[in-house]
């Protein structure tokens, strides 16, 4: 791919009437061109449904991530896991789990769980948040970072199910009867579904809204 | 609907719909999109056969890392140890049984499934045949593959250790070292795309040949 003079000059796929299938990648043309699509274009190779957009991206996208966020709530302001022993009793939730590794394990891995469960969460808020209402406005701004900025999240989604897996092996770990026990909370099953929402809600966004009516624009 | 004349020289973008002429990629080589950054394409540095042996290392990694338990706790002489599958039954009991499907899934079934498919896909490809099943199996490789989280969990038994440890013996058990040399696999998975199999010119499977 010769980096070519002017950016601008690439051809779109929609312009060229081309459509690239979603699932095998198959470049296929379209006669019924402008955004156009037969209802029931199926791809040539692998039968799958032809779409020029993801199918209802905006909708979906918001619907998911508006439904991870009202999980995120209870995710953390319930406990997710019961350490119990002989003598005491004791709640954790998200932010005292990282406090207390700060404090009595390591402090690096407090910054990787702080990250994977709290930092990385919200970032995905933000972020698609911000690219569903600048991609709805059809703004030109920054178009490129607000691309890097979908990758990352698409990237980094998943990693939040670290401290599901975290309670999960301590619940099966440390079961001494009455000694000690490691229960796990509501709190864990709402920030289950959290991670779960969100990673649908990346998958569900269309990153080439990002750049639709980029010729308008320019 | 018509297929372009030859579909395997255009190439487009997947996040910006941008066009592009495919080209052959040197060793190395990775082809980024000039518009928005995004990967197209990049050089498949191993054969049919080289993914095929990193699928049946996989295989066997996965096997040890599922039967062997990954952590060991001691509690004045009383020992606890944890598999994956103890983990998922744990988790069912202890009333999260949403948790534990999740976990049986990403952890355990989608996984295996991918695996399994790559390897049977590659198993036939290797002879110049279409496998049974080809189109559904890299379909469903393209719906389950981002739901598979083993190197997550190999992180979250470091964090579950230094969080026992404060309280307990710890032991690391060999189930924690397969999963270690798994997530290392799943490293080099992550460059390769098996979406190139579509574009392998391959002949239908048929009985009177087998495999």
């Amino acid at each position: 791919m010769s980096a070519p003079a002017k950016v601008q000059a690439l051809p779109r796929a929609s312009e060229l009437g081309l459509i690239g299938c979603h699932v095998c990648g198959l470049v296929c043309r379209c006669p019924g061109a402008d955004g156009g699509v037969a209802a029931n274009a199926c791809c040539p190779r692998c039968g799958c449904a032809l779409h020029r957009r993801k199918p209802a991206s905006y909708s979906r996208t918001w619907a998911l991530l508006i439904a991870a966020f009202l999980m995120y709530l209870p995710a953390n302001l319930l406990p997710i896991m019961r350490t119990a022993s002989l003598n005491d009793i004791d709640d954790n939730t998200i932010l005292t789990g990282v406090l207390e590794l700060w404090t009595k394990g390591s402090p690096d891995l407090a910054v990787i769980v702080f990250t994977a469960s709290i930092l990385v969460p919200m970032l995905k808020f933000l972020v698609l948040g911000m690219l569903l209402i600048s991609s709805q406005r059809q703004t030109g701004w920054a178009r490129v970072q607000r691309a890097k900025l979908y990758r990352l999240v698409e990237f980094i989604g998943y990693w939040s199910m670290l401290d599901v897996f975290v309670v999960s092996l301590l619940t099966a770990m440390v079961r001494f009867s009455v000694l000690s026990r490691v229960e796990p909370l509501p709190g864990v099953i709402f920030f289950g579904l959290t991670v779960v929402l969100t990673m649908l809600a990346s998958m569900s966004f269309d990153p080439r809204l990002i750049w639709d009516g980029r010729d308008t624009d320019d | 609907m018509l297929i372009t004349k030859s579909p395997e020289t255009l190439i487009i973008c997947e996040e910006c719909d941008t066009v592009y002429r495919r080209r052959p990629l040197a060793r190395g080589e990775v082809a980024r999109c000039v518009c928005c950054g995004a990967q197209l394409d990049s050089h498949q540095r191993f054969g049919v056969n080289g993914v095929l042996a990193l699928i049946l290392t996989a295989m066997i990694m996965f096997l040890l890392a599922n039967v062997w338990p990954v952590v060991t706790l001691g509690l004045n002489g009383q020992h606890s140890s944890a598999t994956l599958w103890g983990t998922i039954i744990a988790m069912w009991q202890e009333q999260a049984q949403v948790v534990s499907v999740l976990a049986a899934m990403t952890l355990f079934f989608f996984p295996l499934a991918k695996m399994l498919s790559i390897g049977w896909l590659l198993w036939f490809a290797r002879n110049g045949k279409r496998a049974p099943g080809f189109k559904q199996l890299l379909i469903g490789l393209h719906y389950f593959g981002p739901w598979t989280m083993s190197e997550v969990f190999v992180l979250g038994a470091l964090v579950a250790i230094v969080k026992a440890r404060v309280y307990f013996d710890v032991m690391a058990e060999p189930g924690i070292y397969a999963y270690a040399v798994l997530t290392l696999l799943i490293t080099v998975f992550a460059g390769i795309d098996m979406r190139y199999l579509w574009n392998l010119k391959l002949r239908p499977w048929t009985m009177e040949h087998g495999p």
